[in-house]
């Protein structure tokens, strides 16, 4: 009886009683599922353009901000040592093309997959050879403390993130759809053999949208790490990705963005009101629930192409 | 003879001659030392907290062996195995180590409480000490129950009572009606203070809050806007570790939840988790079982025996950081438990049994800690074959921007009241469950 009475009357209770919490707490939750974004976005890159999920996306991330604090560590200018750091994403990048991509073409999917967590235990591994296990200290000035906006705490941070995300959307949108490189990947990803066919080489294309990726774990990675520290546990944020693209769909950009923005609402949502009558930490399993009920109705997540086969 | 036989016995004859000699190096080399084994973690996502506790632990029998020529004449022979916080390295670790040196070796002390368990079986089959300091099964200060297992100088629940009796004193012995929340890693781990907490709760009238983050904590603004700005409890205690302790930090703050109000428990409080909070950590209070800083003369050997001479392991500025202090004091329990049973057994490589007879003989008072150059790093502790916590304190400190301070006097957890009783209870229940039979502490010598 308590339970059902946590469950189905106390949320409700909770909400009509204070509703300006329930506001802040939907808030925080866009802000946490722009962050989620962020990550989801080049996981998104890569399967678009290649049809790989790309399980070191997480690695890339922690690999990206460790050389981006280590840069900043070994007292190179934040700005040189994000540029820095994004030419060391390109050089693995290039390198995953050359050393692992290049002779799995025409490989099943599932194999390449396979070759991506072994990338993600190299990369786990390098970064740490690399740069050290401890914990960096990533300070890019950004106010941590919260801002009252009609009694409703906001998180300058947060909103910092959320306006990077923005324009790192915006940017790619513009890459994608008004650059010659941008309709070249769009045409790899609609079809590898008739772009072939026309003269696109795959293997370069594979090369940039690593790379792109890369850069945009750079982006993930300098916004996680200044919030958390960066250290090895970034790379788990791969984990807060993957709801957001079973939700979203593996193949668009404003579905990796409009699905960070529903997980983050609904998990906040759900730990706050309902993680009582659960006994509380419902907010991870709860966002992979959410998305696979979003599964029922939509197979491909909500905005993933349809994927019809002829029998 | 053919030629080529001739060459293959005289390869022969060389390999055998080369591999015994080397054997023979290696034995001798064994025969001279005390087999210790460090299993700490460099590698995986708590490693920015495993690192500095190891480099303590070593850098102590390094100092040892410098500085003394070893143990009562005995050098230490210490060998590090990563288990990377996983409980099945953990065990790969433990089965590989165990047999080495001349004796097997002396003491493990896992460094996690997950491996805790798994090797609780083992170590009391193999005969082998363990030590779990801060850190494990509380109840296993029943020294009946668990004759190889040692928690000193202080387990979770005791570590709970010491917060709660601070607390307490910052309300001026009053917490009817007041609310404490308590944030804790969702793992056998962080549940460990409940029990106690919730029989404080009761007896002093306050209102006990429970939020468990899920591993590994990367997020917890639901959590904080709950305890921010639902609930607001006068009081948040934090049972966390690794990156979920500086994301609590951060996301407290951002909630604008006080940091003077804010306790995390030894696990909780190093300056790993608020240098990776930033400014923002101020403030912020923490449980320890030992002092902090680097002005004890202990240190100060360390300096002149190992900073000097470019023998420690780590960083030298490390020195004198919380996790570092720890790794130092836990291996002094492990070279005290050592000298008490060379005492007994004779100046020589010992046995894990005649090692155990040691720790459950180690007076650590006063004069013991001047003599080891401890005095203000640790309170006194003493045990016996019943009781293996031994008795040690909890003091609170606060972090000021730079280091962390002491604001408290050392503070005696309330075992005589209460803990001790829940100690054997709980341990009576696992040898039932278990069928164990308890040891007769006044048969041991």
């Amino acid at each position: 009886m308590s339970f059902l009475n946590a469950f189905f009357v106390d949320p409700f209770v909770q909400i009509a009683d204070y509703p300006l919490f329930f506001i802040e707490v939907v808030i925080g939750g866009l802000l946490s599922g722009v962050m989620y974004s962020l990550v989801a976005l080049g996981f998104v890159l890569i399967f678009k353009a290649s049809g790989v999920f790309n399980f070191a996306q997480g690695a890339m991330v922690l690999f990206a901000a460790l050389s981006f604090a280590g840069f900043i560590e070994m007292g190179v200018h934040p700005i040189f040592a994000f540029i820095l750091a994004g030419i060391v994403m390109a050089g693995v990048a290039i390198a995953i093309e050359r050393v692992v991509l290049r002779s799995l073409v025409n490989q099943p999917a599932i194999i390449l997959f396979m070759a991506t967590i072994g990338i993600t235990y190299f990369l786990d591994g390098f970064g740490q050879t690399l740069w050290g296990s401890d914990v960096k200290v990533l300070d890019l000035g950004i106010p941590q403390t919260p801002i009252d906006v009609g009694g409703i705490f906001i998180n300058q941070f947060d909103l910092f993130a959320a306006a990077v995300a923005g324009g790192l959307v915006l940017v790619l949108a513009i890459f994608f759809q008004k650059t010659r490189i941008g309709r070249a990947l769009r045409a790899v990803a609609d079809d590898h053999q008739a772009a072939l066919s026309v003269g696109i080489p795959l293997k370069t294309i594979w090369a940039i949208v690593w790379t792109v990726a890369g850069l945009v774990g750079l982006v993930a990675g300098a916004m996680w790490g200044a919030k958390l520290g960066v250290q090895f546990s970034l790379a788990l944020v791969a984990l807060k990705a993957l709801p957001v693209l079973i939700l979203g769909g593996f193949t668009s950009i404003p579905g990796a963005i409009v699905g960070g923005l529903i997980i983050g609402v609904g998990e906040k949502v759900a730990e706050v009101f309902w993680g009582g009558a659960f006994g509380g930490a419902i907010e991870d399993w709860f966002a992979y629930m959410l998305a696979l009920v979003f599964l029922l109705f939509r197979p491909q997540g909500l905005f993933g192409e349809k994927i019809i086969e002829r029998v | 003879m053919t030629f080529n036989m001739k060459i293959s016995a005289a390869a022969i004859a060389l390999a055998v001659g080369v591999s015994g000699t080397l054997l023979a190096e290696q034995a001798k080399a064994q025969d001279a030392g005390q087999y210790v084994p460090g299993t700490v973690y460099r590698s995986g996502p708590y490693a920015p907290g495993g690192i500095p506790w190891a480099n303590g632990y070593a850098d102590y029998f390094k100092l040892l062996n410098e500085r003394d020529g070893g143990i009562g004449g005995v050098p230490i022979i210490y060998e590090e195995c990563d288990t990377a916080y996983s409980n099945d390295k953990g065990v790969e670790c433990y089965e590989k180590m165990k047999n080495q040196g001349p004796t097997g070796a002396s003491v493990f002390q896992p460094l996690s409480t997950g491996i805790t368990y798994a090797l609780i079986d083992r170590v009391k089959a193999d005969e082998i000490p363990m030590i779990t300091s801060g850190l494990g099964r509380a109840d296993a200060s029943d020294g009946t129950v668990f004759p190889w297992v040692f928690t000193l100088p202080v387990t979770y629940w005791a570590g709970a009572d010491a917060i709660v009796q601070y607390i307490d004193q910052q309300e001026e012995g009053s917490l009817d009606g007041k609310t404490i929340a308590l944030v804790y890693h969702d793992s056998a781990y962080g549940k460990e203070p409940i029990n106690t907490l919730e029989y404080l709760a009761e007896k002093h009238g306050f209102k006990l809050e429970l939020f468990p983050v899920a591993h590994p904590g990367l997020e917890q603004k639901a959590t904080w806007l709950k305890i921010g700005r639902q609930i607001r409890p006068d009081w948040t205690i934090m049972w966390g570790w690794g990156v979920m302790n500086s994301t609590a930090i951060k996301e407290a703050a951002a909630v604008g939840y006080p940091m003077d109000r804010f306790i995390g428990n030894w696990w909780a409080g190093s300056e790993v988790d608020v240098k990776a909070a930033g400014g923002v950590s101020k403030g912020y209070l923490s449980a320890q079982f030992h002092g902090a800083g680097e002005d004890f003369k202990v240190l100060d050997d360390v300096k002149k025996h190992l900073v000097e001479k470019d023998l420690n392991a780590g960083p030298d500025e490390e020195v004198g950081d919380i996790l570092y202090n720890r790794g130092l004091i836990s291996a002094v329990f492990t070279a005290e438990g050592i000298a008490k049973a060379q005492e007994k057994y004779g100046q020589k490589p010992l046995t894990g049994e005649q090692i155990r007879w040691g720790i459950e003989n180690i007076n650590l008072d006063e004069a013991r800690l001047e003599e080891l150059g401890l005095t203000g790093l640790l309170d006194p502790v003493k045990l016996s074959c019943a009781d293996h916590e031994g008795g040690g304190s909890v003091i609170i400190q606060q972090w000021d921007g730079e280091n962390w301070k002491p604001v408290s006097d050392w503070i005696s957890p309330a075992r005589d009241e209460y803990l001790r009783d829940m100690y054997e209870k709980s341990a009576a229940d696992y040898a039932a469950e278990k069928g164990i039979e308890p040891r007769d502490c006044s048969k041991e010598s």
